[in-house]
Parts: C-alpha cells; sequence; structure tokens
C-alpha cells in the first residue's frame, strides 16, 4: 500500500528531485525570463516561472502554505515584499554575496528580502513652458502655480503609493495629507493610463509636469515606434529633492520563502540576480539603477547625470502603504 | 390566439413521469455537482461573517458611492447600447434582404472574439490626445489643447462604448436564434390581424424573444460587473477596481471579498426582479408549423439605412481595432512570433475546447435535472452556479484557490502522519484547477444558453412522443437535441471564445512555464508595449473567428423546416 502510495506521488512530483529552482515573479516574463536562462546555461539549474500580480501571488502562497511548490517571489516594488514578509511568507537568507552587494536601506534587516534594481520617480517637464529652476522638491508641486498643470496617474498603482507612503515618513501623516490634498487640487485632469501616458501628455501640452518612474521614459526614448521617441524627446528629466533628502526610490526585490524545497538552488539564483552581468542587463533593457555600484549606466540613464537619491530606510514604505492609500482615498486621488 | 399564456402546473408533471429515470439518485448528484461549482462563491459570502467595521466606514466615508454609482452607470449604458446594437441588427438580418446582409448575419458576431481591454487600448492609441487623428486635426488647424474639445475616450462614456462594443453579440446572437425559431405563422397571422411589420415586431416577435434576449442582456451586464482592465485603464473606478483597490491597496483581501459579496448579492436581486417580472407573462408559440421564413428585400433607400446601421457595430466593434492591431502586428511579428508563441496558441486552443465542453455536459445535466425535479434547493443551486459570472476573475481564482489548496493540505498532513510519505500540492497548481475556475466563472453562460432552448420544447411533445413508444433515451437524441441544437452550438462558442480571452483566473491558477496567449497579450500591453501585443491579441481574434463562423452557418440551419 506505501509503496503504491510512493509511486502515485512520484508521478505527480517528479519536480521535486530534479535540480531546479521554483519562481513565483510579479516582474513580466519578458523582463527577466532572460535572465533566467542565463542562469540555467551557467549552472545547468533549471528555472520554472510563474509570473502574476504581487497581491495575488502573495494569496497563492498564504493559501498553499508549506506545500506551496515556489521557491522565490520576485516583486516590483517593495511594499509588497514587506507585505509577504509581514505574513511570515519568508525565511531568511545568509549569503555574503547578497549583504556586500546590496546597500544595506536596499535590504531587509532580518535578511528576509533583498533589492535587486533601481528606480526612482521622477519629474517629467515641458522645456519651452517649464524651466528647471521653476522645479524644486514634490512638496512644491503642491502649490498654486502649478494649478491645472500636472499629470499622475491613478493612486491605484503601487508607485504612488510608494511615494506618498515615503512622505508621510518624512513628513507625517497631517502634513502629508494636506499636500496631498493641494497636489490633486493642481491636477490637470483626472488620472489616466499609465506612465507612459503622463509623458505623452506633456509632450501635447495637457500638463506641463508629470510624475514618472524612470525607466519609461528610457523606453520611450528607445521605442520602436515613432511617435513615443518624438514624445519622449519634447520633454526633460529632472531629478527632485536634490537640495533635500533626495529622490524618491523604489526597488525591484526577491525573497525566499519559508516552503521553499531547493534552497541551495534558489540563493545561487539569488545571488546570481546581483551579479554583474545580470546587473548589466537590467540597466541595458530595462533602463534601471544597478543595485550593484559598480556597474555602469545605460547611455541614456548617464545622459540624465549623477543624482542624490533618498536613502529612506525601504521598510517604511511597506510599513505606511495603507496610510497612503487611505490618505489618498481621504482627499479624492482617483 | 396569437399566443397563449400557459399554466404550467400540469404538464410539467407528467413530464416529470416522462423522465422517471431522472430519478431522486439524480437529485443527489445534481446538488452534489452544483454544491461543487457554488464552494468559492460560498467563500465569498462566507467573509460576510467576519467583521471588518474600520474599513467599511472608510469605504463609506470615501469611495463606495463613487464605485455603486459608477457600476450602476455602467450597466445601464452597456445594457441599453447592447440591446440597440444586439436586437434591431438580428431583427433585420433575419427578416429582410439588404445589401450584404448574408455576410452581416454572421460577420456581426465577430467583435465577440475581442478581449475588450484590447479594444479599449486600441482605440485609446488611435482617439487620444496625443494619438494620430487629433495630432493630424491639430496640425491642419493650428489648434492647440485649450481650443478644441473633442469627446474623451478614457471616461466612462468611453468604456460604456468599448463594452457595448464587445458585449453587443451575445444579445445579437439570442436574439437571432430567437427570431429565427419563431413560427412564421405566428408573423403572418399577425399581419392579417393589421399589424405593420414595425408592430408585428414589437407586440409579437419581440415578446416571444424576449426570455433570449434577456439571457443575453443579463450575461452583457454580469460580463461589465466583472470588467477589469478596460475601467481600470479608463480611470473609472467601478466596483471591480474597488475590490482591487481593497484588496491590493488598502492590504485587506476580508473586505475585499465582502465587497465582491455585495456585487453578488445585487447581481442576484437584479436577475430575481427580471425573473418575477416575467413570471406573470410566460409565452408559448402554439403553433409548430414552420415554413420557410420568407425574407422581404428592401426598398434600395431603406436598404441602404439597414445595411448602414448594420454595419456599424461591425465596423467600429471589429475591423477598426483590427486593422490597428495587424498595422502593429507587421512592425513587431517576427520578434514575438517565437517557437514558444505556437505552445501559447496550442495551450488556449486546449483549454478552451476542454472547458466549453464540459461547460456545455454540465449544464446539459443541470439543465435537464432542473427541469424534472420540483426541489427548491435544486432550482436555488443552479441559480446560484449562474451567479459567478459576475464575478471578477481573480476573486473566482482565489475562491477556488482555498479549497483545492486546503484539501491537498490536509490530505499531505494525513499521509504524512499515517505513512510518512508527504504528498505535497496534488491538485493545486494544475491545469485541473484552471479549468475548474473556468467553470465556475462561465457555467453561467452554458446553463442559461441550454436552458434558454430547453424552455422552448413543450412538456407535452414528450408525453407524445412517450406515447408512440420511444425512451427517454431517444427522446432527447431524436427529438430534444435536433430542436436544441442551436442554443447548445451556442452555449459551446460562447464560453470557447470566452476561455480564449480569459485573463486574471488564468494568471493566478496557471501551473509554472505554463502560458496563454491572453496572458502574453496582457503582459505586453500593460508594459505599454500595444504594438507587441497586437500579435498575440490578433492570435485571440483569429482562434476565435472560426468557431463564430461555423456556428453560426450550423444555427442559421438550424431553423425547423430549413433544408
Amino acid at each position: 500500500m506505501k509503496n503504491l502510495l510512493i509511486i502515485v506521488l512520484l508521478l505527480f512530483q517528479q519536480q521535486l528531485f530534479a535540480a531546479e529552482v521554483n519562481v513565483y515573479s510579479a516582474r513580466k516574463e519578458a523582463l527577466i525570463k532572460p535572465l533566467f536562462d542565463q542562469f540555467t546555461e551557467q549552472t545547468g539549474i533549471d528555472v520554472n516561472l510563474v509570473t502574476g500580480k504581487a497581491d495575488t501571488l502573495i494569496k497563492r502562497l498564504e493559501v498553499e502554505d508549506k506545500n506551496s511548490p515556489a521557491d522565490i517571489l520576485i516583486t516590483v516594488d517593495v511594499a509588497r515584499l514587506i507585505r509577504g514578509k509581514e505574513k511570515g511568507l519568508f525565511q531568511s537568507v545568509n549569503s555574503t554575496i547578497l549583504e556586500e552587494t546590496i546597500p544595506v536601506h536596499y535590504r531587509d534587516s532580518n535578511k528576509e528580502w533583498f533589492g535587486l534594481s533601481l528606480r526612482s520617480r521622477v519629474m517629467v517637464y515641458a522645456p519651452d513652458r517649464v524651466t528647471d529652476d521653476e522645479l524644486d522638491s514634490y512638496i512644491d508641486l503642491a502649490d498654486e502655480t502649478w494649478k491645472n498643470r500636472l499629470c499622475v496617474r491613478s493612486s491605484s498603482n503601487v508607485y504612488n503609493q510608494s511615494l506618498v507612503a515615503a512622505m508621510i515618513s518624512n513628513y507625517g501623516i497631517e502634513k502629508t495629507k494636506h499636500w496631498a490634498d493641494r497636489l490633486v487640487g493642481n491636477f490637470a485632469r483626472p488620472p489616466k493610463g499609465g506612465d507612459r501616458d503622463q509623458i505623452k501628455a506633456v509632450a501635447a501640452g495637457i500638463c506641463d509636469v508629470a510624475l514618472v518612474n524612470n525607466y519609461y521614459l528610457a523606453g520611450m526614448l528607445e521605442s520602436s515606434r515613432d511617435d513615443e521617441v518624438t514624445a519622449a524627446k519634447k520633454v526633460k528629466l529632472f531629478w527632485p529633492n536634490q537640495d533635500g533628502r533626495g529622490a524618491h526610490m523604489n526597488i525591484s526585490g526577491a525573497a525566499l520563502l519559508k516552503s521553499a524545497k531547493h534552497k541551495n538552488e534558489a540563493v545561487k539564483l539569488l545571488e546570481f540576480l546581483v551579479s554583474d552581468a545580470a546587473q548589466q542587463w537590467y540597466a541595458d533593457t530595462n533602463h534601471e539603477y544597478s543595485i550593484n555600484q559598480k556597474i555602469k549606466s545605460n547611455s541614456i540613464l548617464k545622459n540624465w547625470g549623477d543624482f542624490k537619491a533618498d536613502t529612506l530606510n525601504l521598510s517604511l514604505l511597506g510599513k505606511h502603504n495603507t496610510d497612503a492609500v487611505i490618505l489618498m482615498d481621504q482627499v479624492g486621488w482617483k | 390566439m396569437l399566443v397563449t399564456r400557459s399554466t404550467q402546473a400540469i404538464p410539467l408533471n407528467l413530464n416529470h413521469k416522462a423522465f422517471s429515470f431522472l430519478s431522486s439518485k439524480w437529485n443527489i448528484t445534481l446538488i452534489f455537482i452544483s454544491f461543487l461549482f457554488c464552494i468559492p462563491l460560498l467563500i465569498i459570502f462566507g467573509s460576510l461573517f467576519f467583521p471588518a467595521k474600520e474599513i467599511w466606514l472608510h469605504l463609506i466615508d470615501t469611495v463606495l458611492i463613487d464605485y455603486i454609482s459608477n457600476s450602476f452607470a455602467l450597466s445601464i449604458g452597456v445594457g441599453c447600447l447592447s440591446l440597440v446594437l444586439g436586437i434591431i441588427p438580428a431583427w433585420l438580418v433575419t427578416m429582410y434582404r439588404f445589401p450584404m446582409s448574408r455576410f452581416l448575419e454572421w460577420a456581426l458576431l465577430l467583435p465577440m472574439a475581442m478581449p475588450a481591454y484590447i479594444i479599449a487600448y486600441s482605440y485609446t492609441g488611435l482617439l487620444e490626445f496625443a494619438g494620430p487623428l487629433q495630432t493630424f486635426l491639430r496640425e491642419i488647424t493650428g489648434w492647440q489643447y485649450h481650443d478644441y474639445w473633442f469627446p474623451e475616450i478614457r471616461s466612462l462614456g468611453g468604456a460604456i462604448i468599448m463594452l457595448s462594443l464587445v458585449l453587443y453579440p451575445y444579445v445579437y446572437l439570442l436574439a437571432r436564434a430567437a427570431f429565427i425559431e419563431q413560427s412564421i405563422c405566428v408573423l403572418e397571422v399577425s399581419r392579417t390581424l393589421g399589424c405593420n411589420t414595425i408592430t408585428a415586431f414589437r407586440r409579437v416577435a419581440l415578446p416571444l424573444a424576449r426570455p433570449a434576449i434577456i439571457v443575453g442582456l443579463s450575461l452583457v451586464i454580469m460580463e461589465t460587473l466583472a470588467d477589469y482592465g478596460t475601467v481600470q485603464y479608463f480611470g473609472v473606478s467601478t466596483f471591480t477596481t474597488g475590490i482591487f483597490r481593497t484588496w491590493f491597496g488598502l492590504g485587506n483581501s476580508l473586505a475585499a471579498a465582502q465587497l465582491s459579496a455585495l456585487l453578488l448579492v445585487f447581481v442576484a436581486i437584479f436577475l430575481y426582479m427580471e425573473k418575477r417580472s416575467r413570471k406573470q407573462a410566460r409565452f408559448h408559440h402554439t403553433s409548430s408549423r414552420y415554413s420557410s421564413l420568407l425574407q422581404h428585400r428592401l426598398s434600395r433607400k431603406k436598404g441602404l439605412l439597414a445595411f448602414t446601421f448594420c454595419s456599424s457595430p461591425l465596423i467600429f466593434g471589429f475591423l477598426v481595432p483590427v486593422y490597428f492591431l495587424t498595422n502593429w502586428a507587421f512592425e513587431t511579428y517576427s520578434h514575438v512570433i517565437d517557437k514558444n508563441f505556437y505552445q501559447l496558441l496550442i495551450n488556449s486552443l486546449l483549454l478552451a475546447s476542454i472547458a466549453s465542453l464540459l461547460a456545455l455536459l454540465i449544464a446539459l445535466f443541470m439543465a435537464y435535472s432542473n427541469r424534472n425535479s420540483n426541489s427548491p434547493l435544486n432550482h436555488f443551486m443552479v441559480r446560484l452556479v449562474s451567479l459567478g459570472y459576475a464575478i471578477p476573475g481573480t476573486v473566482i481564482a482565489v475562491g477556488v484557490l482555498i479549497p483545492f489548496a486546503w484539501f491537498d493540505n490536509t490530505l499531505d498532513t494525513f499521509l504524512t502522519r499515517q505513512f510518512n510519505i508527504s504528498s505535497g500540492l496534488l491538485i493545486s497548481g494544475t491545469v485541473f484547477t484552471l479549468v475548474f475556475a473556468y467553470l465556475v466563472r462561465f457555467l453561467a453562460v452554458s446553463i442559461n444558453t441550454v436552458e434558454a432552448g430547453l424552455i422552448k420544447i413543450k412538456p407535452v411533445m414528450d408525453e407524445v412522443a412517450k406515447t408512440t413508444g420511444m425512451t427517454s433515451g431517444k427522446i432527447i437524441g431524436r427529438i430534444h437535441i435536433p430542436m436544441m441544437r442551436g442554443s447548445l452550438l451556442t452555449a459551446l462558442l460562447l464560453v470557447f471564445v470566452d476561455v480564449m480571452k480569459e485573463l486574471p483566473a488564468t494568471l493566478i491558477l496557471r501551473p509554472f512555464n505554463f502560458n496563454t496567449l491572453a496572458v502574453r497579450a496582457y503582459e505586453l500591453a500593460n508594459e505599454e508595449r500595444l504594438a507587441d501585443a497586437a500579435v498575440p491579441a490578433l492570435a485571440i481574434v483569429i482562434a476565435g473567428i472560426i468557431p463564430v463562423i461555423m456556428i453560426s452557418n450550423s444555427i442559421s440551419k438550424s431553423r425547423p423546416g430549413h433544408e
């Protein structure tokens, strides 16, 4: 009886014994699979992938519990990593490679999650209507002068939630709420579309300044579609908060799951993802900033010059995420 | 009399005897199967028993009114527009000959193959401020942003138009099938009684087709309420976007489930009210004599008018977006189509075929058992199963995930304790789970369509057949199936196309390294790489067209007396 059971079960779960690692990824397949292929080539370890939205993947992990086949969770923002940590899904990883490569404010103090790449939420402006000395910090965008001149996407978007969470960490809820209230009053139109749409809106004259993640602008500049390149060339990038705390930063990151059945392979994959080759790929293909300080930026990023990044501990973004959404609901940020 | 109001109590009982093999054992099986498919819905309803007061106070205080009013306006808008775009062309192509009417007859179904979010992305690309149309206008006139008014595509109105353009075929399909099946005698008699064509349509054909049209309309409204991709992209806050905002943004999956339960309650009330209003007027054909439908040829002017009206949903719901998708596809196909692409196509087609066949079989079983049962529990369960269509796929998926993972984990614990073997997750994360989720979500479509077909078979026919010595099996095979052929094929088609387009449940439940065309199209479109998304989107459309054409032909032939 027992032997029969073992045979039947083996049929179902051959995968447990192969050299492989199973990944749940909120990063889209096109933006992560090529790296996995490189990893497989180098190590012989296969990578199995399911992509999806971070929160649904977290839900799946929660429900699958200790028997989940997944070893690694990859997300594209820090708030979801912290949500996963709070739900007790992760385990800590001891790896000198990860600790030496990743700056301390881009990884968890308990070694439960690690940043893999960096992105900044920057301002994009129309140089014919705005000069760069009119711009300064995120706070100033709430000023009366910007009435009907701003474009920002919906507050359902996690990058906006993280930005507001950072404001809450830096200035407290009351002050942030006052700021967000006036900021919403300056919107040129109700939020719609993604970050690229905001850039196009600035180029088309609907608004003068937009808040977007840096890699969207770079992606448009290198787009195969002429209209995107034309629009992107009409706008300029501005680094906010350079006299203050620095530009708001977010990470894409990963964590080792408590349920991991392939722990060694999984740690190897994490270490590979911060290696020079992988980090160079992030910079070249998706125009993100490398978490690995040795890597040179790609030419578009280089053109934007050096900037001061906010060194706020990213754990705080996760901590204030719910507050941020509640606050944005209250001020009517759609 | 043209039509009779029938009181059904006696024939139903007779009918019960005719199908005596559908005994209490079947009743129990029916309840068991319905229960299985109800579990995800029951989990959603179950959330109502847990308190989440704080978050509700916040929602009521800030956004709930917006969610409700927008969802309401969206449903009304899409419902009305779909009725207009569905019924009138269905009537015209069935009763009249005008330029290209034969072609339009099936071509009007084509927009159904178009995923709503894809048409929304395409039109936005065309009509937005920075798009080619407005840019061209500005170039020739020299206008600037504030100088002119142009309808904003990304708005509530835009969402209504986009959704109507791809959903009206549900109404069209069911209305046309109903018109085709109407006895010509009924219409001819109505003429002798002094009805002109318009009053015949309004007073005879429309009431007779009403049950079918209502089925189409409720499918349209349920799909509208479950839509996430379009409204989210257009920045319209509806119930669905609210559910996800509460879940993802506020990190509260309990309140999100409660919002879904509330949505279900609204839909249930709507369906119940519709049913009640229909009860008082139940129409049956009294004549079963069918002579071939004489299609009246329209005059040149009227024909042109009919052509313009009937072709516009096809042009705007299909040709325009396909034109743009094709243009983009030509730019990008070389790097989008690789060896994995064919695997995507195969996966999508397999899933759609399996799910649509299973849905049809289960729907047939449920409809028959329900027809021959007097148990209110049966009726209730079948109605409950059909609510799944109004729930966003993501929420259904979680409702499926929870019981399957629970089963797997419990089994694992048991085996570990008893035999010291770990079974891990056996069915969670397999294609089986995925197909189950499709069934939960789309059974409503097949059940409603099959029931609409079954209702046309008068119970007395079974009795007559029985007296000639036919067995129940023969009655179904030789009388019911031929009479319902159109409805059965329609059920098959609708689920097939729905599964091809299905995204959210697939995204959550699929196994490792398993993708579909819809997943690929979404991932690319969501990265704002619309041009790259064009190839998989077109593949979904093309794969959907083939069954649309095949089944449309069969439906035309399904008219009794049609050679």
